[in-house]
């Protein structure tokens, strides 16, 4: 079987193939499906964070005209249970936390839903809360795994004993906030039944998955529910599995007898779909004086929902980076009456590389020894903790080129010398890293005897390019040209694939899409190479070929670049130059690579000065729950950024020899900055954002 | 959103007209960046909407003495963008620029701006208690949030600021207000609009109901530069941590004459009369500017989160007026 592709279109800029749709407006998202005889509806979300709904009247509400029910705990159908406790919505008068939902509105239109949700009277019987996560709760504990599955804990050596000895000692703690993933598109379902069967149009990274669920929930056969999301606003995680909205939209639609639209208030996403946990995070780095590192210890604190658990993975990333004998990692969980939080555009690794590389920052000071040299001092020959060969690995040479291309030689590491009038300039630099995971996918392709071809896969592409990357891949594997090719996604009913998470869409689905050509080819050949006029069709399951990879250790690497302006008198950080180079396998599409890149890197940058979501300890919310309150970037923020790769070839990945670029490129962006914020100011900010009152207060 | 009756008036007088008919929840619309977006929230539940933004003078004239008369309804980047604003009234340019985004200068209304409300978190959240929404029912942000807050001019009850950047060049250009009301027109100087909070937080201006800001009136300006600068969480559209208006005009190295007003710290424009007092005749030196930066400030009542304000409003000003003493 061929493992490399050598025709044209993989490699090349090719322009999102519905780019065109959406910038006419044409693509059509989730809540703009027109459905006949469609209703609406308004969400009533608790006003408590921990207790009991004790009564609902919503007389009022009814007797406006065009209302048509108001569903909650007391009338609503019954659903079977499943283990996501988020999704049992309408089942308990019990609140888990504020924002939960107690009760829907469905009317006519959306103005007569939101009046009349205002005239529901809910009252409660409310506990106290406890939502404010700290290091000396006596209910901290340690989960059972971390997500997705990885172990809570590890040890090597004796790190304790390393530390006593180690020459120089680095033990700081490091604090991330909650935030939010945000995605343009607020989360929405359009649910129809019809007779048993249920359609819901959707905002979903997984089809399959959700699909799924919502045949567990109302107890239908999976093939009687199918869920539509050809294009995707957006995700960062949060539109990975099914959200309680769509359990809403479905519920009522079934209860009022008519299609139900439902999409989310920036608000109500603020506690309804998932955000990245707070971390506190406590890093101790013993190493020679030359800096090699003798010791790595990674102990992290984060808060979970006592509805269900979320277990950040965020040491994860410590247990490989860097060479050292002696290493322990730690998670320890707080459940609060709070939110569920979930997953957020590269969980765990984003906001522990920002602890590990702020710490490496200051090990290289404290070494004196530069930051980049420092980190190639401690490049592992193996995956530290299990042994493993890389499939590759290539940090250091991201590190030597990314520092040539951005001017890194001859840098003063002076902190706070640097200064053009108020302002005082810095740079710094941090590593990345992501895990190139892979899953089973299926896939099918049809061709027709005009020559265009009809690729499947349940997909998604939330913004990300896969819809343009996958008819690359099709058009080499068919040796067709893309305009010849049509990539079905985001549809329950076509072939199986993985949900769009986990930096794997591309490469697991992709690599379907080559099987399933690969066997469309054969079979042509067969057939002397004419489509008969009914066209043909053939198919792949990678599940075998996955199961039998090697055991390596892949991952994508990369190394940011940033350099900082921070004004004295203001505390003001601007950020005019970002850089980012990256290891991460074959390139498919330059133009949508870059693109992924330089957003992941904006969304570090939003991270390292801007974001953070403010957990209101009288009322138990996130209090700054939308865009005026919580701040991401503008474009005034936004200067030269700019990204560039390696060519690494490695093919012990997939047939297309690619990694995951989806989430890389958010890992270190904020270490980056704050150690240029170092460099710059001679201040450690070791909580984020880095706003002014931090840098003048 | 609750239901509302709608009207579009075409004269001044038919407006003030119909907001008095319209009983004591009826408003006045200008272009709707705040009211609407309050309305959403649920905020203000208004039943009447009197729509005052195609009222027919909304334009910018001098006046017979060389200042400008500015329409209520006039938007704010055509006040941004007037040559006249951007020659003489640089401040009030800059101060503008920096409010907002692009699209909403395109929509907002000059007499609308100035009547905005604060964008305190607790105001802007109907589950929670407000002092200035509901009366009494208590102010939440003493013991929780209150970064964003005021330092200078609340009361127990409230900590709330004024969001906008154009009336605080405003204050420094001493721009007097031109009102319709039942009772016919009138003028008041724009220093005499705001109230401070005091056990009353939901009074928020001297204006009577019904009233409608016609005009601004803004007096020619003497010789001195002037400027606004204005620091936030980010480059662009957010509101300010503290912002500064500064006129200062210096004749042989002292200070003839200053004015100086602080947003996003108190709950209306702080126009800084210690500040100017100080300054008046004192050599125009980066220590002058200090000392009269540290006496306004002196009235600073800081709370453990927004303590930070002071000294970054004290670094501001200083920062500004070196700028202003070197041009």
């Amino acid at each position: 079987m061929a493992t490399a592709l050598r025709s044209p279109a993989i490699g090349s800029s090719l322009s999102r193939v519905d780019g065109r749709l959406k910038v006419t407006g044409q693509a059509v998202y989730a809540a703009e499906h027109q459905i006949p005889g469609v209703t609406h509806a308004a969400l009533l979300q608790a006003e408590i964070a921990a207790g009991t709904v004790i009564a609902i009247d919503a007389t009022a509400a009814l007797r406006l005209s065009g209302v048509l029910a108001v569903i909650s705990h007391q009338n609503a159908p019954r659903l079977a249970p499943v283990d996501d406790a988020e999704l049992a919505v309408f089942q308990s008068p019990a609140v888990a936390y504020r924002g939960q939902l107690v009760a829907v509105v469905v009317a006519d239109s959306l103005e007569i839903a939101r009046h009349a949700a205002g005239l529901v009277a809910v009252e409660y019987d409310a506990r106290p809360h406890d939502v404010l996560l700290r290091p000396d709760h006596p209910g901290i504990y340690r989960p059972d795994k971390v997500n997705p599955a990885y172990p809570t804990d590890t040890e090597q050596g004796d790190a304790d004993a390393a530390l006593a000895i180690a020459d120089i000692v680095v033990d700081e703690t490091y604090e991330t906030p909650a935030v939010h993933n945000n995605p343009m598109e607020p989360h929405a379902s359009l649910a129809v039944w019809s007779g048993g069967d249920l359609t819901v149009y959707e905002s979903t990274q997984g089809a399959a998955d959700t699909r799924d669920a919502l045949a567990e929930l109302f107890e239908l056969d999976p093939g009687a529910v199918r869920i539509v999301s050809p294009h995707v606003g957006g995700g960062f995680g949060s539109k990975g599995k099914a959200r309680p909205q769509i359990v809403v939209a479905a519920l009522a639609a079934r209860v009022v007898g008519r299609p139900v639209k439902l999409a989310l208030t920036r608000r109500e996403m603020f506690s309804l779909t998932g955000y990245r946990t707070p971390t506190l995070q406590r890093l101790r780095l013993g190493a020679d004086s030359d800096g090699q590192l003798r010791a790595i210890v990674h102990d992290v604190l984060e808060q979970t929902s006592t509805i269900s658990e979320f277990a950040e993975q965020t040491a994860t990333a410590t247990r490989m980076m860097y060479a050292a004998v002696n290493r322990r990692t730690t998670h320890r969980l707080l459940a609060l009456d709070v939110p569920m939080p979930s997953w957020m555009r590269a969980p765990g690794e984003c906001p522990g590389m920002y602890a590990l590389e702020s710490a490496l920052d200051e090990l290289a000071i404290a070494c004196r020894i530069d930051p980049i040299e420092l980190r190639i001092r401690n490049e592992p020959a193996v995956e530290p903790e299990t042994g493993k060969q890389w499939s590759s690995r290539n940090l250091v040479a991201c590190l030597r080129d990314g520092a040539a291309r951005f001017g890194w030689a001859d840098r003063d590491p002076t902190p706070g010398v640097r200064r053009d009038g108020n302002w005082l300039v810095g740079t710094g630099v941090a590593s990345s890293t992501y895990p190139t995971y892979r899953s089973g996918s299926e896939a099918s392709v049809h061709a027709d005897p005009d020559g265009s071809f009809t690729v499947s896969v349940c997909g998604a592409d939330i913004g990300t390019g896969a819809r343009t990357v996958l008819t690359q891949i099709a058009a080499d594997s068919l040796d067709a040209a893309p305009d010849r090719i049509d990539v079905e996604l985001g549809d329950s009913d076509l072939p199986r694939g993985p949900v769009a998470g986990g930096s794997m869409g591309t490469g697991s689905w992709g690599a379907a899409v080559v099987r399933a050509c690969e066997a469309l080819v054969a079979k042509l050949a067969d057939l002397g190479g004419v489509v008969p006029d009914a066209g043909i069709d053939a198919s792949a399951d990678t599940a075998a070929e996955v199961a039998a990879l090697p055991k390596l250790a892949r991952h994508a690497f990369g190394a940011q670049f940033a350099e900082v302006r921070v004004n004295t008198m203001t505390g003001e950080v601007r950020v005019p130059r970002l850089f980012g180079m990256f290891a991460v396998g074959r390139i498919i599409n330059p133009k949508t690579a870059r693109s992924q890149f330089i957003g992941g890197m904006t969304m570090g940058l939003s991270m390292a000065l801007f974001e953070q979501s403010l957990l209101d300890r009288e009322f138990g919310d996130y209090l700054n729950h939308d865009f005026a309150q919580y701040h991401v970037p503008t474009c005034a923020d936004v200067l030269d950024i700019d990204a560039a790769w390696v060519d690494e070839r490695d093919d012990r990945l997939n047939p297309m020899g690619t990694k995951g670029i989806g989430e890389i490129s958010i890992v270190g962006t904020a270490a980056a900055v704050a150690n240029a914020v170092h460099h710059a100011t001679g201040v450690r900010v070791r909580r984020l954002p880095i706003t002014p009152d931090r840098l003048i207060g | 959103m609750k239901p509302f009756a709608y009207e579009r008036p075409v004269t001044a007088a038919d407006a003030v007209a119909a907001l008095a008919a319209g009983g004591s929840t009826a408003r006045y619309l200008g272009g709707g960046t705040n009211l609407v977006d309050l309305m959403k929230l649920g905020v203000d539940q208004p039943d009447h909407l009197v729509d005052v933004s195609r009222l027919s003078r909304a334009t910018i004239d001098e006046t017979h003495d060389g200042g400008l008369l500015i329409g209520g309804g006039v938007l704010n980047s055509q006040l941004a963008a007037d040559p006249i604003v951007r020659a003489r009234y640089p401040v009030l340019a800059r101060a503008l620029l920096s409010g907002a985004s692009g699209q909403l200068r395109n929509q907002a209304t000059v007499a609308g701006n100035l009547l905005q409300r604060t964008r305190c978190s607790y105001f802007q959240d109907i589950s929670k208690p407000c002092n200035k929404r509901r009366p009494g029912s208590g102010c939440p942000a003493r013991d929780g949030h209150h970064r964003e807050l005021a330092i200078l001019g609340h009361s127990a009850s409230c900590l709330a600021t004024h969001p906008s950047d154009m009336a605080v060049a405003m204050t420094v250009l001493d721009a007097r207000i031109r009102l319709l009301g039942t009772d016919g027109p009138r003028e008041i100087p724009l220093a005499e609009l705001y109230r401070l909070p005091g056990d009353q937080p939901d009074r928020e201006t001297q204006l009577d109901p019904g009233d409608l800001i016609t005009a601004i009136e803004l007096p020619p300006l003497t010789a001195a530069h002037s400027d606004y600068r204005k620091v936030r969480d980010r480059a662009s559209f957010a509101f300010a941590l503290v912002s500064v208006a500064a006129l200062l005009d210096v004749a042989d190295g002292h200070v003839r004459e200053s004015r100086i007003a602080f947003g996003g710290i108190a709950p209306i424009p702080w126009r800084a009369r210690r500040a100017e007092r100080v300054l008046r005749g004192a050599p125009a030196t980066p220590e002058s500017f200090a000392r009269a930066a540290a006496a306004e400030l002196d009235l600073a009542r800081p709370l453990p989160d927004n303590a930070f304000k002071v000294t970054l409003a004290a670094n501001l000003l200083v920062e500004t007026l070196v700028d202003l003493a070197q041009r």
